[in-house]
């Protein structure tokens, strides 16, 4: 807690720069798309938000299977509190592809596989938050929602790549990976990278900030409970 | 047969019994007694494995406990013989006429459950017991709506149970009339805390 | 085993028991979609696949409430827990059983109702196949759900929000079985796909279902 404490204003101040830094480098200083002209610059928000959507979830599945096999508390809590930030990236995601989509596909929603994938994974996070708010004994709520995240994953992997074979879609290819011949100019991909790691820094500071309050909001019903019981 | 050592039972939150010890040989009844809200319910759930302890141990063979709680667990769309051939199919059981003799059930045999009384309901629940031929009766509250002939047909059919070399342990408030059931009192184990008192307080802390 | 699948398939065909409630509601649905959309025979043509898998998803939706609901209501759940049967055969049993009353009864009236959504003469041999491959997925995914939710109050809401995303990949394939059989094209693979997901959820998800119950009943 104090660790967690300690570190959480720089995490914060590094990941505000980060973001902040690279959206303006992103924006401001680099070179329109010879095709998609100033457009383009919204990949320096969709591509990471995204990344960090999609990120969420295997976070969520990592602190699900600590808390199933080693029933770790704090686990179980930093998983409730991924969600939502989880389920925003995903939103911001969703939305900018939107955004991107109607001046470069002519079309605001395009059942592209990448997009809808995106929006079943939206799904999924609404489902997981509503198990957790539905369940009032928290141990309970853990447990089944960590089951729902294990049997979601396995449905949310599959269901990608039925959407995969389903449409085969407008979504340009990845933007950053190891084949050098589609990736975007290194210009571009700097302020990416800059804006990816940033949105990254800024997920930890927020699921560290939601873990902290929930394990005070733990210990708060439990003093009251005490009280009431004395 | 059962022999539960130091055992600590929670209800929610909230701690209930400690450091409860006790055991069960062939051939014993035990009544289990304490006032409301003492947590006898909640003893018999974790003996028959529903719910977890908190700590201590349970020792006692496998699936040799027969459980019985405060619902009855009868399908009101079937009829009483289908429903005590159901359990009985479950438990690996085929023959249900003793069942039917001890309960005295055999005029409402094709009887749809859906139109007996509370007491007859619970008769056919309490005849459950006899088709799962396990060895530990853990009964909570058995003789709800029942009628002193039926508490009497009860205290008979857990008498020959204990007969057979069965056990039983029995949460109620009534005489049974049963002559040697040893009677176990819970208060001396019950206690009132939190089972968490200050989650994360290390974490705080560290 | 076989014992609780027969009073489960004997309770469902009783009063109250709701067996046929699904039928009917797969029934009003595809009688409404050209309501919806308007009565082109082209373009019910086009999409009746769709619409049947779809009709028959939410029909089986529908039901699965009941399927851990009553047991919990009247005690025989936790007895069941307590008996020599493992809750895992326990949730499978509740699956086949779902699907019996449900799964089996749409896959055949589907054809039925193929005819008045136009839906092409070489798409109904597909359309039953597909819903008998791809509706045993759809029980045992809604076991999971049912034992997920059991107990919750309203949690039937709670429940479709859940389901619906894990049954994405089975309606897709499902669909994409018809449309192709329909248009003459290939339906080797997502046929094979949709096998996969149905007995990989009949693999899976019974140790899922009961992991759920158990902690749900104590």
């Amino acid at each position: 807690m104090s660790l967690s404490g300690a570190v959480l204003p720089w995490v914060t101040a590094l990941a505000v720069a980060m973001v902040v830094g690279g959206l303006i480098w992103g924006f401001f200083f680099t070179p329109n798309d010879f095709r998609q002209g100033a457009t383009v610059k919204i990949i320096y928000i969709h591509v990471p938000a995204a990344i960090m959507g999609s990120g969420t979830w295997f976070m969520m599945l990592a602190a699900s299977l600590v808390w199933v096999i080693r029933r770790h508390h704090v686990s179980a809590l930093a998983a409730k509190a991924a969600a939502p930030v989880g389920m925003v990236f995903t939103l911001i995601g969703l939305f900018t592809g939107a955004v991107w989509g109607q001046p470069m596909w002519g079309t605001w929603w395009e059942w592209d596989p990448r997009l809808t994938a995106f929006l079943i994974l939206f799904l999924f996070y609404l489902g997981y938050m509503a198990l957790w708010a539905a369940v009032e004994n928290p141990d309970t709520a853990a447990d089944l929602t960590a089951v729902l995240c294990l049997v979601g994953t396995v449905f949310a992997v599959i269901a990608r790549y039925a959407i995969l074979f389903w449409n085969q879609g407008l979504h340009q290819g990845a933007s950053l990976s190891m084949d050098t011949e589609e990736n975007v100019a290194d210009v571009f991909a700097y302020p990416l990278w800059t804006c990816i790691i940033g949105f990254g820094l800024l997920f930890i500071c927020l699921v560290l900030l939601r873990t902290r309050t929930e394990i005070r909001a733990r210990r708060l019903s439990a003093l009251i409970a005490q009280e009431r019981m004395a | 047969m059962l022999e539960i050592t130091s055992l600590a039972c929670a209800r929610g939150a909230v701690q209930v019994l400690q450091n409860v010890d006790l055991n069960l040989i062939a051939g014993e009844a035990v009544v289990l007694r304490g006032p409301n809200g003492a947590g006898k319910t909640t003893l018999l759930r974790i003996i028959a494995g529903l719910s977890p302890a908190l700590s201590g141990q349970i020792k006692c063979a496998s699936d040799s406990i027969a459980y019985s709680g405060h619902a009855d667990g009868i399908k009101t769309n079937l009829t009483v013989a289908q429903n005590l051939n159901f359990w009985a199919g479950v438990f690996g059981q085929r023959d249900i006429t003793t069942a039917f003799d001890a309960f005295d059930l055999h005029d409402l045999r094709d009887r749809p459950a859906g139109e007996m009384s509370a007491g007859q309901k619970r008769r056919l629940s309490l005849a459950r017991l006899l088709v799962t031929g396990r060895p530990i009766w853990c009964l909570d509250e058995p003789t709800v709506s029942l009628d002193q002939e039926n508490v009497a047909r009860f205290a008979s059919a857990v008498q020959a149970h204990l007969a057979r070399g069965g056990a039983a342990l029995i949460a109620t408030h009534i005489d049974l009339g049963l002559a040697d059931a040893r009677i176990f009192d819970i208060k001396p184990f019950m206690c009132r805390k939190l089972v968490e008192t200050d989650p994360f307080a290390d974490w705080e802390a560290a | 085993m076989i014992g609780l699948l027969i009073r489960d398939l004997r309770l469902s065909v009783k009063a109250g028991g709701g067996f046929g409630l699904a039928l009917a509601f797969f029934l009003i649905v595809s009688v409404l979609v050209p309501f919806g959309i308007g009565p082109e025979t082209a373009l019910l043509r086009e999409v009746s696949g769709g619409i049947l898998w779809l009709g028959a998803l939410l029909a089986c939706l529908l039901s699965l409430d009941r399927i851990f609901a009553l047991d919990w209501e009247d005690g025989s759940l936790e007895l069941l827990a307590t008996s020599p049967l493992p809750l895992e055969m326990v949730a499978i049993t509740k699956s086949a059983a779902h699907w019996i009353t449900t799964g089996l009864p749409l896959a055949l009236v589907a054809p039925l109702l193929g005819l008045f959504l136009n839906l092409p003469e070489d798409g109904f041999l597909w359309l039953v196949i597909s819903l008998l491959v791809g509706t045993p997925a759809l029980s045992a995914i809604g076991t999971f759900g049912a034992a997920l939710t059991v107990g919750m109050r309203r949690g039937g809401l709670l429940l479709s929000l859940l389901v619906l995303p894990l049954y994405v990949p089975s309606l897709l394939f499902g669909s994409m079985v018809v449309s192709n059989g329909a248009s003459g094209e290939a339906v080797g693979t997502p046929l094979a796909l949709l096998a996969a997901i149905s007995l990989g959820s009949l693999a899976i998800l019974p140790f899922a279902s009961a992991s759920v119950l158990r902690v749900n009943l104590r």
